[in-house]
């Protein structure tokens, strides 16, 4: 039997990785390193309704350039729709137009943000007061005391805000407070208590930029003016100005989409944060997509948003087998580590740790319980699901009732793979003892952090997202690693009796 | 603590990555691992070959014909039940005599009937097969183990392991199951590994938990005088295990019956390397004097070149 088609192989895979990496690099200059460059955000929405068979307008507000970053481009896709770009004051919107339409339809418009130092704040003529604020009978002594309160605790239209949301907030709502959020949405109602108090206010639409996040809604925030300034207020904290990741979206208070001639609309957005030269990013980097220029940015942003998860798995795999092949570590089921360790860049390492750890221990006990009912395999691993899932709910409310946001996070938890974890688990402690659990639970742990470290590495993930080549690579290693037959490190000592002079 | 590889190299140590790719997987035929996996295959596979097994009293494969466990065993003095596709012991149930109808386990302690018929039901439901799958429980006659392994073992039958390269036997190990192994014969649970001359199935040396040993850790009897009678047609029985599976790579577990001589227990086409430490050498200079034997011998001939060329001296002070 002849290794030399494998080696041919696995030397045709390296150099086509390597040329491949190196072509990116130096033709479409892509730097080997993360730093340096200029931070770029593609945001996609995703506008989705039922056309009710007849003509249909569509119009979605668009967000303009702002302190912290500058529109860069931006493209539409809407099959058979007519568009325009509409300008009206400091409002720009999109109008899509169609005569004939029906069943659900899909509109898409995408934009790419530079990020910019610009901390400058833009004017905005304030809004004009509502003047014919009228409250239902019960509401309105409510308002009137809300606002008097708050009145008396502030000194200007920021701070009186600011004692207002306080009233709203959980630790302090009062029965007023209460009666009042029964019956109107948060920033509405603040709205109009503000307007009622003289202090011109409205709601804008911001999205929050968090890298690789998919189906996200706008939130609203507070634009509170006085004199000639005007600040942003968190409705639901308090908090004055704005974050630095929140890209206005809306800031002129009108409505974000508005769809005549259908139903049941909404509209979603995903975004990607990705690292260009500065050169790059100022060329707007519209090159025709060749083959060679085989990239993941030429797929949709939502796609790109999932494939940065998916290109890094390669690696864990490696890790898998760096330490199977060449440590000679046991774990427990071959990749649930590489899964755990996707859990932890969700959960951050040790709040990933300690919900493990518990749900783990946890699961154990109630196992040993199940074991002793005698059920056939399938019906026990299900009621081990299940119980999994009781636990990381329970963990999850417990978590947010203390206040450890942190300990929300475990629902990223793969479950059916923990119920797994378990029963193997379990098994072994039944049949070898707590001794060989811990060896196997500590291997695995091991694996997951290493495999994490891996992974969440910035350069790791600069490479991988960015060089498809690297994939070939990584295969190559990984084949050759399975050809292995030296001896593990573990090995070493297991078999160092052997090892002495007789 | 560690040993440098060059050293282990130098010895002629086998590791798993090793064994994996030249052995198992250069040898083993996967189509051929049914045979070896599934006992009661090779228990009929061994009789169509003339290769003594213990007898089959009866098997059970529905959970309907549970009940009928009790009459099947019947008539049989002591017998023994597992699980067809069990692995690593798991799941054997031994009875020794039967006794106002009870069952009396070789620890002396007595199971009922109830006991008998869950432990039948948890075989075929999976509970100790790979991977949980629905399995058959297989009832065999227990065996008479010969009583000059009386002084050697702790409540479990001594078995001895027969790793059969390409037809050649070419290392061999008995293990004593102890008080430290709860009565199993697997090394890393504590078992002793006793390894043993190919040319006169006498003791080379004992190892317990890596560590070397003279004697018998419970019964304090000295390894040194152990020895294994019918040794060449003990090696001739596990050679033509080649014949039968057609795996290059085997394990052959065997035991001395009283009355019937050696006898064919399993067979694991991937067998531990623990059988190393057992005989204080490694495998490799054996498997490569194997590989370059080709022509094809039988049976025979194969057991006598194997005796010729792996003969050794006992490291054991023969005091007892």
């Amino acid at each position: 039997m002849s290794r030399v088609p494998f080696y041919l192989l696995v030397g045709a895979l390296l150099v086509i990785g390597i040329v491949l990496t190196i072509f990116r690099h130096f033709h479409y200059d892509v730097p080997f390193m993360p730093g340096e460059q200029r931070q770029i955000w593609e945001v996609e929405a995703q506008v989705n309704f039922d056309a009710d068979n007849g003509p249909v307008r569509v119009d979605l507000a668009l967000p303009t350039n702002q302190p912290g970053f500058r529109l860069l481009t931006e493209n539409t896709a809407s099959s058979g729709y007519g568009l325009s770009y509409l300008r009206d004051d400091n409002a720009r919107h999109a109008q899509w137009a169609i005569r004939q339409a029906n069943g659900p339809q899909q509109l898409y418009y995408s934009a790419q943000f530079l990020v910019t130092k610009g901390e400058e704040a833009f004017l905005a003529a304030p809004p004009a007061l509502q003047q014919d604020i009228a409250w239902a009978r019960p509401y309105d002594t409510a308002a009137r005391e809300v606002i008097d309160q708050a009145h008396t605790r502030s000194a200007d239209a920021f701070t009186f805000t600011r004692e207002l949301i306080k009233e709203f907030t959980d630790q302090r709502q009062g029965e007023n407070a209460r009666l009042l959020l029964s019956q109107y949405e948060r920033p509405v109602l603040l709205t109009r208590l503000l307007n009622q108090a003289n202090v011109h206010a409205r709601i804008v639409n911001g999205l929050t930029l968090e890298d690789g996040r998919r189906r996200q809604a706008l939130t609203s925030w507070l634009q509170v003016f006085e004199n000639d300034k005007w600040v942003l207020i968190n409705p639901r904290t308090g908090e004055q100005g704005k974050p630095k990741n929140l890209l206005l979206w809306e800031a002129q208070g009108n409505a974000v989409l508005e769809v005549q001639g259908g139903s049941d609309s909404h509209v979603s957005f995903s975004m990607l944060r990705h690292n260009e030269p500065a050169s790059v990013a100022v060329r707007n980097q519209f090159a025709d997509d060749t083959l060679l220029n085989f990239s993941i940015h030429s797929l949709p942003i939502e796609e790109q948003a999932l494939f940065k998860t998916i290109l890094l798995i390669p690696i864990g795999a490696l890790v898998v087998v760096l330490l199977r092949v060449l440590v000679g570590l046991e774990t427990s089921g071959t990749f649930m580590p590489v899964l755990i360790a996707l859990a932890f860049i969700q959960t951050t390492l040790i709040t990933g740790l300690v919900g493990f750890l518990l749900v783990v221990a946890v699961g154990l006990v109630i196992r040993s319980y199940l074991s002793r009912l005698n059920l056939l395999l399938v019906a026990r691993v299900s009621a081990v699901i299940i119980t999994v899932i009781a636990i990381i709910s329970l963990f999850s409310v417990m978590a947010y009732r203390f206040g450890l946001n942190a300990g929300l996070t475990i629902t990223f938890f793969p479950m059916i793979i923990l119920s797994w974890t378990i029963e193997r688990m379990s098994i072994l402690w039944e049949e070898e003892g707590p001794r060989e659990v811990l060896k196997q639970g500590f291997g695995s742990l091991l694996t997951a952090v290493l495999a994490y470290l891996a992974m969440n590495n910035p350069w790791v993930r600069h490479i991988t997202f960015n060089f498809l080549g690297v994939q070939l690579i990584l295969m190559a290693m990984i084949l050759l690693l399975g050809n292995y037959t030296g001896y593990r490190l573990l090995e070493l000592r297991r078999f160092q009796p052997l090892a002495k002079d007789d | 603590m560690w040993a440098t590889p060059a050293r282990l190299q130098a010895k002629g140590v086998i590791g798993m990555n090793r064994r994996n790719i030249r052995y198992i997987g250069r040898y083993n035929d996967r189509r051929l691992y049914p045979l070896v996996d599934d006992k009661l295959q090779t228990k009929l596979l061994a009789k169509r070959h003339g290769i003594t097994t213990p007898d089959l009293i009866g098997t059970v494969s529905t959970q309907f014909d549970v009940k009928h466990v009790v009459e099947i065993v019947k008539d049989a003095p002591g017998f023994v039940i597992k699980p067809a596709k069990g692995s690593g012991g798991k799941g054997i149930l031994v009875v020794e005599r039967q006794q106002d109808g009870g069952y009396i386990k070789p620890s002396g302690a007595r199971i009922e009937r109830v006991d008998l018929e869950r432990h039948v039901s948890n075989i075929l439901s999976g509970l100790y097969s790979l991977g949980g799958t629905p399995d058959v429980a297989v009832i065999e006659s227990l065996i008479a183990f010969d009583e000059v392994f009386a002084a050697y073992t702790y409540e479990g039958v001594p078995d001895i392991r027969v790793i059969i390269f390409r037809g050649y036997p070419v290392m061999a190990m008995m293990r004593l199951s102890t008080a430290a192994s709860d009565g199993k014969a697997n090394l890393h649970q504590g078992a002793v590994g006793v390894g043993l001359d190919i040319t006169t199935g006498a003791a080379l040396r004992g190892v317990q938990f890596n560590r070397p040993r003279e004697d018998h850790p419970d019964t304090g009897h000295g390894l040194a005088s152990l020895y294994v009678p019918g040794w060449d047609a003990l090696l001739h029985l596990a050679a033509s295990c080649y014949e039968m599976t057609g795996l290059g790579y085997l394990g052959t577990d065997m035991v001395l019956d009283r009355h019937h001589g050696p006898m064919l227990l399993e067979l694991n086409a991937r067998p531990g390397l623990a059988i190393q430490m057992a005989n204080g050498e490694g495998l490799r200079r054996r498997l490569d004097l194997i590989e370059k034997q080709a022509e094809t011998r039988s049976v025979e001939a194969r057991v006598a070149f194997a005796q010729r060329h792996f003969a050794r001296e006992g490291e054991l002070a023969s005091s007892a």
